[in-house]
């Protein structure tokens, strides 16, 4: 059992770090900063960190107005409400000019699982990838999450990072560089591939090795940059059966992005595995969550397996 | 820059007749002819006595920001960089062709001396916060100067931008509401009565200075005052007839955003001349 971490700490301590060398570094948040753990980065450069208020709408814009100033601003919220309230904010004021904007969701996906469906995102990804000049990524693992941060502040431009609530199994190595539009195979296989982001990349990982004992040989890829996505790179690891996994609506997510891409460049079958156009709902834990959507290794093994045929 | 009042009121003379030649009546094009001219005395006023700007060098990093919230105004502006030698004199003519660089809405990266996007309303006194709070933390004495319409005071953030900046003691960010009473589908009591709106700026804690958005004397006067106020922002309330200088326009909602005939773009200039 990999060890596990939060991203959510990797997410504040990455920007407290950044925030040492790199004065124009600055925090907004809207009352959720002890969630988003913006609240590290309040606590180690008062200065630079500004409590919005409940008000995600302003807090986007403000961004704006301080990346007009040569600032670096990081703005979070749970990615329901951030993009969710400020969606007109990010396209207007920050994606048109292509601002030096940086933008956190946080307690993505059905991670908030206890609040029930007005809390839990599963559009994000597609409105934000909607949206010309964003760039979006998403870590599977505390590590990546540092990496994905470090290459948000060193590179100009307006990005989203959507970010897991609950510790995940690290997966990738301590100081990996990020690149985007890199996808990474976690596992090797030769009879179908699982395309996944975030929390579902430990989900596809134990899936392969249930479907390995019925003798299938799965590839599992990380997709942690769907916007740049590396297209050629896609095209090489599919294979002629794939299936894609979203913790997100099927419409607007990672299986979108990779149909797209193998039906321009290599013409095979995909399924769209994930949350099917409905909402989520109030759960006691994550797991029981997870449970209800599908999203368990024997669940993805099956759907596989039924759609290989 | 050092232009006197009747420079200045010249100059605002100027920039009327320029919003005229940019709407033209070529076909196909329209423009916000109504809520320009409202605010051409105050643009006029901005540029040319009260803003740290230095044409030749419009990127400087202390500048002061003008950022028109009400974007679908921002050919006045447009005008004053035409004016000033931001843009060229010539671009007047090319308003909205494919191409130019006058967009309909303003584009920052677009746009040499324009300072944000805007044209969704209800954005841009947050915008300006954010430059507002930047400025502090460079400890630059620079200014946000924020153009807002009174029918654009009906979108919520701008009330949550007024909240904010009350809170963080924004003296450097200064508001300018261009009260001229119309919008887009009619007059704000018929359409959309918002009630006292200079009761809600005070209550949310800014210092209010009402006056005539047409009188130059009062203009810098105001702007002068808002400066005295070191613990909160200042929101100029000035109050103005939409489409001034422009007989036909004046109060008329329909000159909100509309094409001119042959005819009316003649009276329009002649109009302007007389003011």
């Amino acid at each position: 059992m990999a060890e596990m971490a939060s991203l959510r700490n990797a997410y504040g301590e990455t920007l407290v770090e950044l925030g040492k060398d790199n004065k124009n570094i600055v925090d907004l948040e809207a009352d959720l900063g002890g969630s988003t753990m913006g609240v590290l980065f309040e606590k180690a450069y008062p200065d630079r960190f500004f409590e919005m208020g409940i008000a995600e709408a302003d807090m986007a814009s403000t961004a704006a107005g301080l990346a007009f100033t040569g600032k670096v601003p990081f703005f979070g919220s749970f990615a329901v409400f951030v993009p969710g309230r400020c969606y007109d904010q990010i396209r207007t004021g920050i994606c048109i000019p292509s601002l030096n904007v940086k933008i956190c969701g946080s307690s993505a996906g059905l991670s908030d699982y206890g609040d029930g469906a007005t809390h839990q995102s599963i559009d994000d990804i597609g409105l934000m990838r909607g949206l010309p000049n964003m760039e979006v990524f998403i870590p599977v693992d505390a590590n990546q999450t540092k990496a994905i941060v470090k290459y948000m502040a060193a590179n100009n431009g307006p990005m989203y990072i959507r970010i897991n609530r609950n510790p995940l199994p690290v997966l990738t190595a301590e100081d990996e560089e990020f690149v985007p539009g890199k996808v990474y195979c976690m596992k090797d296989g030769k009879d179908a591939t699982i395309f996944a982001y975030g929390v579902m990349v430990s989900k596809a990982l134990e899936a392969a090795e249930i479907l390995e004992k019925k003798g299938i040989s799965v590839r599992v890829v990380n997709v942690p940059s769907i916007k740049p996505i590396d297209a050629d790179q896609v095209a090489a690891y599919a294979n002629d059966v794939n299936l894609t996994i979203d913790e997100h609506s099927i419409y607007g997510g990672l299986g979108d992005v990779i149909c797209a891409i193998l039906a321009e460049k290599k013409p095979c079958k995909v399924k769209k595995y994930g949350v099917n156009d409905e909402f989520g709902c109030s759960a006691m834990n994550y797991d029981e969550l997870l449970v209800e959507y599908g999203f368990t290794p024997e669940k993805i093994a099956e759907a596989l397996e039924t759609f290989r045929g | 820059m050092g232009y006197d009042i009747e420079q200045m009121k010249a100059f605002a003379k100027q920039l009327r007749h320029d919003i005229v030649d940019m709407i033209n009546f070529d076909k196909g094009r329209v423009g916000h002819l109504g809520g320009s001219c409202s605010m051409a005395d105050i643009v006029a006023a901005l540029y040319c006595y009260k803003m740290n700007y230095d044409p030749k060098d419009y990127k400087k990093a202390d500048r002061d920001r003008l950022v028109f919230s009400k974007g679908h105004a921002v050919i006045v502006q447009y005008a004053a960089l035409c004016e000033l030698g931001v843009l060229e004199k010539e671009e007047i003519n090319t308003l909205k062709i494919l191409g130019s660089r006058l967009q309909g809405h303003p584009e920052s990266q677009k746009t040499p001396g324009v300072e944000a996007n805007t044209g969704s309303l209800g954005q841009g006194l947050s915008i300006g916060l954010g430059m507002a709070l930047g400025f502090k933390l460079d400890g630059l004495d620079s200014k946000a100067y924020v153009v807002m319409g009174d029918g654009e005071l009906a979108e919520g953030q701008i009330w949550e931008a007024a909240m904010a900046a009350a809170r963080f003691k924004c003296n450097n960010l200064i508001g300018i509401v261009d009260a001229n009473g119309v919008q887009a589908n009619g007059k704000l009591v018929d359409r959309f009565d918002q009630g006292d709106q200079v009761a809600k700026f005070k209550a949310f804690g800014w210092n209010v200075i009402e006056l005539d958005g047409h009188n130059m004397e009062e203009i810098c006067k105001a702007l002068d005052a808002a400066d005295e106020c070191k613990d909160k922002p200042t929101v100029l309330y000035a109050h103005t007839v939409k489409g001034k200088g422009v007989s036909f326009a004046e109060g008329n909602h329909k000159f909100h955003n509309g094409a001119l005939t042959e005819e009316q773009f003649y009276q329009a200039h002649k109009d302007i001349d007389a003011m």
